[in-house]
């Protein structure tokens, strides 16, 4: 029971992360890797806020305002100085590490004696649930307003956004801010939930992102009313499933990463409609001639 | 209405590829013409409407729309005032967004994109009436997918799309040379009864001879940048294609001959 619960805990908690990259990776088609940047940057901010005795609900406050900026940064070195979009993403990721450091002073904060979010008595995961329940009903609703709209149109067809007078670059910065927002914030949570922050924490956060999209959009794409942001939260406790049987198995933490590669390439290849496992077929069923008519012109 | 003075453009400047395509190229357009443009390949049409939309800069020269200078504003802001159908079909339309999300954008055009509810109820009727007016059943269609539609179905809607916020001018390049003749010949349909209703000033690239002469209260012919045919009123109505195919080339044996002098 507890084995399952844990899961279900570190699924949400790590959702609110996967409904970041949601945002850039499947709405505006925009490989953000400063995630990987941002998320410990999330749980720095959070660890020396707590250090220093402010509430637990502004240190993750803060975290998501910081967050927002680091995705600004992303942002507007993209659009104002022509940056690829992966490479302005790879340059705030490189610069954040050393930021984060600078922010916790060492590589490794405990915050054992500290009071977090979750020592109100309340189970972790009614807090888990209920943050990954408000961000994805908030982001639900956000992406039905108008500049929600917007934003799916920026991804689908900037031609459009041109066309409808408005500065598509805006539109960029403004999505890589909610979404780098939410990494932080996820990233808060994950330092409050584990109890201590590491400047490391953040390596391979954007591959199980996308891994965990994938995965639950190849299960529950057929199923219809689930709404793609569900399919992320799925996507990301049913990751945290696999990675949790691939422990019980008997292999090492250390390998977790390369299994979160194998997970993503699996489900990529199935995405494609493509079984990676079955052979070529060697023989066509012979059968009636395509043509009936024997005429010759 | 618009105008156009002293318009300079070369791609590729002072490298081996240099092309100019205008060199003080003028033009002036009044209010409610619908204008078709022909010419051959690399003319510059599509480069005039691309200048004209924002998508090139230019050189030198002045573009002025309604009064108002915009040969430096970005083509964000131009496109306000400006409708615009391509090509593609897939230009002009989000394909993941069903055809309520899609109108529901195009006429919310020139106001605020806020956190109001993108789409409502309210609009349906509207939409209805405004989709059956292209004839291809899409009224009952209105949830699905744009990327579901085919070309002459998403191209209509591009042009609705194109239309829906009475701009003050509207750029059509080539908007049919992708679909087969009939879609072809109901677009061309919807767009004369769409510029000739609202009266919407337009410019309409085409390399269909036909519909040049049918269109339209003015026609221009383009070669090398410049404007080499320009016939309007009475004498456009008694336009023919053979008239038009002489004249074309009367041009282009002008083109050969010097070519001819020039390498012989």
């Amino acid at each position: 029971m507890d084995f399952w619960l844990n899961i279900l805990e570190q699924g949400l908690i790590f959702g609110v992360m996967v409904l970041g990259v949601y945002i850039t990776y499947k709405i505006l088609d925009f490989p953000d890797l400063s995630v990987d940047g941002s998320f410990p940057l999330g749980a720095a901010v959070t660890a020396s806020c707590l250090i220093l005795g402010i509430g637990p609900f502004i240190a993750t406050i803060f975290a998501f305002g910081a967050g927002l900026l680091a995705g600004g940064v992303t942002g507007f070195l993209h659009v104002k100085f022509k940056i690829t979009n992966l490479l302005s993403g790879i340059l705030v990721m490189i610069g954040l590490y050393s930021i984060n450091l600078r922010i916790m002073g060492k590589a490794n904060v405990p915050l054992f004696n500290q009071e977090t979010i979750f020592s109100n008595g309340l189970k972790p995961i009614m807090i888990i649930a209920v943050f990954a329940i408000l961000v994805k009903f908030a982001l639900d609703f956000f992406l039905k307003t108008k500049f929600g709209f917007i934003i799916k149109a920026t991804g689908d067809n900037p031609q459009l956004v041109t066309s409808l007078g408005i500065d598509i670059g805006n539109i960029k910065i403004i999505a890589l801010m909610i979404s780098n927002g939410l990494v932080a914030l996820s990233g808060s949570l994950v330092a409050q939930y584990q109890r201590f922050s590491d400047v490391g924490m953040g390596t391979g956060m954007i591959v199980m992102g996308l891994a965990s999209i994938i995965f639950g959009e190849a299960i529950f794409k057929r199923v219809s009313l689930v709404v793609p942001t569900t399919m992320a939260l799925f996507g990301s406790v049913l990751y945290k499933t696999s990675t949790a049987f691939a422990l019980k198995l008997g292999f090492p933490p250390t390998d977790l990463k390369l299994i979160t590669a194998i997970i993503v390439i699996a489900a990529l290849a199935v995405n494609q409609g493509k079984n990676p496992f079955k052979g070529k077929k060697i023989f066509s069923m012979g059968g009636d001639p395509i043509v009936t008519n024997s005429k010759s012109v | 209405m618009l105008r156009i003075r002293n318009l300079c453009k070369t791609f590729h400047p002072n490298t081996v590829n240099q092309k100019t395509v205008f060199n003080k190229f003028s033009l002036d357009v009044e209010q409610g013409d619908f204008i078709t443009i022909i010419g051959s390949n690399g003319a510059g049409k599509s480069t005039l409407l691309n200048i004209i939309s924002g998508c090139i800069e230019v050189d030198e020269g002045s573009i002025r729309l309604k009064n108002k200078d915009i040969s430096n504003e970005p083509e964000f802001k131009r496109t306000r005032d400006i409708g615009r159908v391509f090509q593609d079909p897939s230009m002009g339309t989000s394909p993941s967004m069903n055809i309520i999300e899609n109108l529901s954008m195009a006429m919310n055009k020139g106001k605020k994109f806020d956190l109001s509810m993108g789409a409502s109820k309210k609009d349906i009727p509207l939409f209805e009436k405004l989709v059956s007016k292209i004839h291809l059943g899409l009224e009952n269609q209105l949830d699905t997918k744009v990327g579901l539609l085919s070309g002459g179905q998403r191209q209509s809607l591009s042009l609705l799309m194109a239309t829906a916020s009475n701009p003050h001018i509207l750029l059509l390049d080539e908007h049919t040379a992708a679909l087969d003749p009939k879609t072809s010949e109901r677009i061309i349909d919807l767009t004369q009864k769409i510029v000739s209703e609202r009266k919407i000033t337009t410019l309409m690239v085409t390399h269909n001879l036909n519909q040049a002469i049918s269109l339209g209260n003015r026609l221009l012919m383009m070669h090398g940048g410049k404007i080499v045919l320009d016939i309007k009123g009475e004498e456009k109505k008694s336009l023919t294609i053979e008239k038009l195919l002489g004249c074309f080339e009367k041009i282009q044996s002008d083109d050969l001959l010097s070519d001819r002098l020039l390498f012989s």
